[in-house]
């Protein structure tokens, strides 16, 4: 048995409500507030305590998919990759760099906004980034 | 925000403008129930009878949109009743007789016949918010989301100014975000206009430092926004869309609208955890890891920067968002090289001057909230001590604008949407949460008794809502949280979304949608 709790921080609103995830031989069974934090002082909402529900779904994606004769068929890393890339180069090629827009998540880490403007603003030489803020 | 959450409780005024605390932002809302306990006023405007009116000193029941005209008649009494703070105003801020001058025109009498509040309530509002020690001003999407959000924010920030509630503890102008990492997706940069730590692209200097960083050339022209980019995709000057944690098909407003703009796209590449209605749009779907699966930061509304950490594996081939941008962005020709999470922070941190002192070492042991420059500053509790960010404070002197779409004899009713309690946006997170689907498993729109009467609708019943996009059916719940002539509808549930209803009309300058006053029909649906 591998029974574990792992501090982190909420993923709804903008509080950021400090939790701990309770981890049983590999899987999310449950989310408890975390006591010593300042910001939410051991209590979460219903949301929060809920928060582990939605991550083992059986609808998460789990294969990339590529639209092949009008249906999204799944694909390998390396073709996707492959695609997405060269998809985007072709596209800037035919009609510039500011053809492409790239909508990035509120939802996802400081880390990966950082890349995506990176990928955009560095990778396709447009500043056609944004997102849900503005919403 | 200005401030920190935890100064929220030890103010003695709180203005809360637009936003229904107790079910958007519930621990926030905490804190200001605890400020009421020590004695502190609160002044709760907002049209609905939310639950936060509950423990308010005074609910303002101001009409729809009709904010600055409000703002301007609380501005008007506390410069008549010499209630402002001169010595602030001249050593911190300019622009005020532009201000004044304005304002001299909003009368509480000429204001009232517009926001249809009594003139003795805005007096005593001015009065308290004024005069207190500390006053704190906290809003959300109920500012924002308006044909004329910027002009609300404004005005809000000319309040703080005019009375000097700004740059000290528990007082300032806080936006409570709605999102997990809202604040931090700005503080990256992903916005149009400016790289991380809001570093402007036009900025020769900056951009050369960027540059180099990254070993390419910059482009010096501003980015398109989300409207521009959507129509774009339309009209054709835009053929390529990469949306990256985003369900645009639901949470955007004019739903046919964002349909017609993705269906035109020539790629459209989208990068989620579950097959939303966006990816199915997609040309190509990139599984991403979720949280709980994935090391990170986000920062919260406070500035604070906080970890996320892995706990399980992420299912099947689906992998970390960094993994795969890190991927798509070395195929482009683009330097990205990381082993980790971390390794892209401190890159990100060593270009952000205002973050330059924050290290995962550092936030594991102790709350750091931006900017922290160096590595032995403890982080800043709230902005504007001593100056504001561009120097002095400016005052801008605005008209009330009404909203764009308001009731007529066609569409006679006004519709305001928001969030519930239990769940999350377009509910592809909550609505797999089996207890939350449970607490909440169908939309409900607020209609108030007189007019369900009128309609012969009872609590449960179906109503159709209809405006010029297009039409919706929902059950109601009978009451009267909403104002007569107005209705309240969440936008959790795809069947009874209102962005099928809403229009485009924007802010001029922030092109915010106005999801907050749109014109519609109401009728009974026969089952």
């Amino acid at each position: 048995m591998d029974y574990k709790f792992v501090k982190t921080t909420c993923p709804f609103c903008g509080c950021g409500c400090q939790m701990l995830l309770e981890v049983l031989d590999g899987r999310l069974i449950g989310t408890l507030p975390f006591k010593g934090a300042q910001m939410n002082q051991g209590k979460l909402c219903i949301k929060g305590w809920n928060a582990h529900g939605f991550v083992q779904s059986p609808d998460r994606l789990t294969k990339p998919l590529i639209r092949k004769n009008g249906k999204l068929q799944e694909a390998s890393w390396e073709e996707t990759f492959d695609t997405v890339a060269s998809r985007i180069s072709d596209i800037k090629t035919r009609y510039g760099a500011n053809s492409m827009s790239f909508l990035s998540s509120a939802r996802c880490s400081n880390e990966e906004n950082y890349l995506l403007q990176k990928l955009c603003r560095a990778g396709v030489g447009t500043n056609n980034v944004d997102h849900c803020a503005r919403l | 925000m200005t401030n920190s959450i935890p100064e929220v409780e030890d103010a003695d005024c709180i203005f809360l403008i637009g936003s229904n605390t107790s079910e958007a932002h519930p621990l926030i809302a905490h804190r200001i129930f605890r400020a009421v306990g020590k004695g502190a006023k609160l002044i709760v405007v907002d049209p609905r009878k939310i639950q936060m009116t509950m423990v308010a000193d005074i609910h303002v029941r101001i009409n729809y949109g009709t904010d600055v005209a409000f703002l301007n008649a609380i501005m008007h009494e506390i410069i008549k009743n010499n209630w402002h703070n001169p010595e602030f105003i001249k050593e911190r801020t300019e622009g005020f007789e532009a201000l004044e001058e304005t304002v001299k025109k909003y009368s509480p009498e000429m204001a009232s016949s517009i926001c249809g509040v009594p003139p003795d309530v805005i007096h005593e509002v001015a009065r308290l918010y004024a005069t207190s020690k500390t006053s704190n001003i906290m809003y959300t999407l109920g500012i924002t989301e308006h044909s004329h959000g910027v002009d609300n924010v404004k005005s809000l920030a000319n309040l703080a100014m005019l009375t000097g509630h700004i740059g000290k503890p528990s007082s300032g102008v806080n936006p409570m975000r709605g999102q997990n990492n809202v604040q931090g997706a700005c503080d990256m940069g992903a916005l149009p206009n400016v790289y991380p730590g809001y570093q402007v692209v036009t900025n020769e200097d900056i951009r050369a430092k960027f540059e180099k960083a990254w070993g390419v050339s910059l482009s010096p022209n501003i980015g398109k926004m989300i409207p521009d980019m959507m129509d774009g995709l339309i009209d054709g000057t835009v053929k390529g869309m990469y949306i990256f944690g985003e369900n645009s098909v639901e949470t955007d407003p004019n739903i046919h609208h964002v349909r017609h703009a993705l269906e035109s796209a020539e790629l459209l590449v989208v990068q989620d955890i579950f097959l939303t209605q966006t990816a199915k749009f997609a040309h190509v779907v990139l599984p991403g890891a979720a949280w709980g699966e994935v090391e990170g930061t986000y920062s919260n509304t406070e500035r604070k920067v906080q970890r996320i950490r892995k706990a399980v594996e992420p299912p099947g081939e689906a992998m970390p968002n960094w993994t795969i941008l890190m991927e798509i962005g070395k195929r482009l020709g683009v330097k990205m090289h990381y082993e980790t999470a971390e390794q892209v922070f401190n890159e990100m941190t060593s270009l952000t001057p205002s973050f330059a002192g924050i290290t995962y070492e550092r936030i594991d042991k102790t709350d750091i909230q931006w900017p922290c420059p160096s590595l032995d500053h403890p982080g800043t509790k709230y902005l504007h001590q001593e100056k504001f960010t561009r120097g002095l404070g400016l005052f801008h002197a605005i008209e009330y604008r009404p909203s764009e779409e308001l009731p007529d004899d066609e569409f006679p009713v006004i519709l305001t949407t928001g969030r519930r309690y239990a769940h999350y946006h377009s509910r592809t997170m909550t609505g797999r949460c089996a207890a939350l689907d449970r607490e909440f498993p169908r939309p409900m729109a607020q209609i108030h008794f007189k007019d369900a009467e009128r309609l012969g609708l009872a609590d449960g019943d179906s109503m159709k809502v209809t405006s010029r996009r297009g039409e919706v059916i929902t059950p109601v719940r009978v009451g009267d949280v909403v104002p007569e002539g107005s209705i309240f509808m969440d936008f959790h549930f795809e069947d009874a979304n209102p962005n099928w209803l809403l229009g485009t009309s924007l802010d001029p300058v922030s092109k915010t949608p106005d999801y907050k006053v749109c014109a519609v029909r109401i009728e009974r649906q026969e089952d």
